[in-house]
């Protein structure tokens, strides 16, 4: 297997606030990894890091071999092979889904107009979305809006994944089929990094769990092992919140 | 409708009341109000010397169509020069403006300072009162002597003055529209590989100028009536053909005809105005139930 992200000693501040302090982590081509921990841990910053929209303090970072932290890299180049769902969809409300999905294929790859829209509604159909192509955004219900998101990711073939609590923001009846997507995703193999506070979703679908706390990765082992026997103190006591919160 | 030519004030607002109630209610009210201003306008003890030297037809006639025996211009056919000023002007403006308020966005030091320009282009001369501006224009630009730039015709200085002074106010509107897209679409655009560039085009400036289009005409409201103020450089355009009128004929009527034709003008963009502000009302509330 080769390594998908590599990270080295990442720290990153804002302000006076040190949100990361030295993280490691790996993660290979067709690994799932799951990050957990709990609210202002660094698991969004983590995310953003990687995908460059952060700018980090020290530290490297490797994407498919490149490294990405290279101040002469093409930072517009790395963002295009690594895909990232936010929390909140962040869909451009002024575009159809269809136009959504395939505006960076057309502007970015410089895909013909058929091509981005043939590639396009086959995701979209993959994602049962095929009824919304020409709807706008605020017509859709927040499953069906984050679900066009996590398509419109994957319109550009990204070699890995980023997804950031994508179901934080969803009504608890619409969870399930956001979720029914990412675990789709990756059962085909689709090399993903995500956050999420659904304990009992990462049991099942990721390769590995990483327990971030203040800025560190605490603990990071197979999901079997760190949900049922996990090392460190600071993790059983993270897990038992979330047991006592009903949220596993 | 059956209402009386005085009440049409009062039209647009009554109409938009539903019921025929209000409706009632407010025309009989607008009848009134308008009645008792007339009433007491034209029991004023100088209101014959007014309606002679202000609302003369024959004078007004006159003055419109201009006395070209007596080397009086009309003022309708001066008026269309305001017309022409206006829309090149209000083209020039719309691009020009665009242009600055992107490049106050431009980030990184490499553009500290174009974006130091742009700031003090639209500090200096949002502080600069327009009639001197156009002065300056009018007359400074010919004195400089360069060629092609000082050779142009008052017009042009008067409508290149007006293009510099607008283009500052509505390059901040832009701005406040700019910023008021939240970075969050930045961020999704970027990490799909858009430049910044691309960002900006096809996702803020979209998004930004929608925001900003019912301030945008209401600048361009102002702007119909300061191409008036073009004038004071010799230019033949309404308010000075009406002056031209007056100040030979010793009647005001050029002055109220020329006004009437700013009103029918304006009346349009405003209209235009509210009625997009009450759309993007009605959407934001249509948005807010779903």
């Amino acid at each position: 297997m080769t390594e998908a992200v590599r990270i080295e000693g990442l720290h990153k501040s804002f302000g006076e606030t040190e949100v990361l302090r030295g993280i490691d982590l790996t993660v290979e081509d067709h690994e799932v990894v799951c990050l957990i921990g709990a609210s202002g841990s660094g698991k969004s910053t983590l995310l953003r890091c990687i995908d460059l929209l952060e700018p980090i303090d020290a530290g490297r970072i490797w994407v498919e071999g490149i490294e990405t932290t290279d101040p002469d890299v093409d930072e517009n180049g790395v963002r295009r092979r690594i895909g990232i769902v936010f929390q909140a969809f962040n869909l451009f409300p002024h575009m159809s889904v269809l136009r959504n999905v395939t505006l960076a294929p057309r502007e970015v790859l410089r895909m013909r107009d058929g091509e981005a829209e043939a590639r396009g509604r086959a995701l979209l159909e993959r994602f049962g979305l095929a009824d919304k192509c020409e709807d706008y955004p605020d017509r859709l219900s927040g499953g069906q809006q984050q679900r066009v998101a996590i398509v419109r990711a994957l319109a550009m073939e990204p070699d890995v994944l980023l997804l950031d609590e994508v179901t934080s923001a969803l009504d608890p009846v619409l969870v399930a089929e956001v979720l029914d997507a990412v675990r789709d995703l990756a059962e085909q193999g689709m090399t993903m990094v995500i956050a999420t506070h659904e304990m009992g979703f990462a049991r099942d679908v990721a390769n590995r769990v990483a327990f971030l706390h203040d800025g560190r990765i605490v603990e990071d082992a197979r999901p079997a092992r760190i949900f049922s026997n996990p090392e460190h103190a600071e993790t059983r006591r993270f897990l038992d919140r979330v047991i006592a919160a009903g949220r596993m | 409708m059956a209402e009386p030519p005085d009440a049409l004030a009062g039209h647009g607002r009554g109409s938009r009341l539903l019921g025929s109630r209000p409706f009632l209610v407010s025309t009989v009210s607008t009848v009134v109000f308008l009645s008792v201003v007339t009433v007491i306008v034209v029991t004023s003890p100088g209101w014959p010397a007014v309606r002679e030297s202000f609302f003369d037809p024959t004078a007004m006639k006159e003055a419109f169509f201009g006395v070209p025996e007596e080397g009086l211009p009309g003022v309708g056919q001066a008026f269309l020069l305001n017309v022409r000023i206006f829309v090149v002007a209000e083209i020039l403006i719309l691009v020009l403006a665009l242009v600055v308020a992107v490049i106050r966005q431009l980030p990184g030091p490499v553009f500290f300072p174009l974006r130091l320009m742009a700031t003090v282009y639209t500090d200096v001369v949002r502080g600069i009162p327009l009639i001197l501006l156009i002065y300056l224009f009018g007359f400074g630009l010919p004195a400089l002597g360069i060629l092609g730039l000082s050779s142009q015709s008052e017009i042009v200085y008067g409508a290149a003055a007006l293009v510099i002074s607008y283009s500052a106010y509505v390059a901040e509107v832009y701005r406040a529209g700019i910023e008021s897209v939240h970075p969050s679409q930045g961020a999704a655009a970027r990490s799909l590989g858009l430049s910044r560039w691309q960002s900006m085009r096809h996702v803020v400036l979209p998004q930004a100028i929608r925001r900003v289009i019912p301030p945008l005409l209401n600048d361009f409201v102002s702007l119909q009536k300061d191409t008036a103020l073009v004038s004071v450089l010799g230019i033949t355009e309404a308010a000075r053909a009406a002056q031209i009128y007056s100040a030979h004929t010793f009647n005001y009527s050029s002055f109220v005809v020329a006004a009437f034709l700013f009103i029918l003008m304006t009346i349009p963009l405003a209209r235009l105005t509210d009625w997009l502000i009450e759309r993007a009302r009605r959407r934001r509330q249509a948005g807010g139930v779903m």
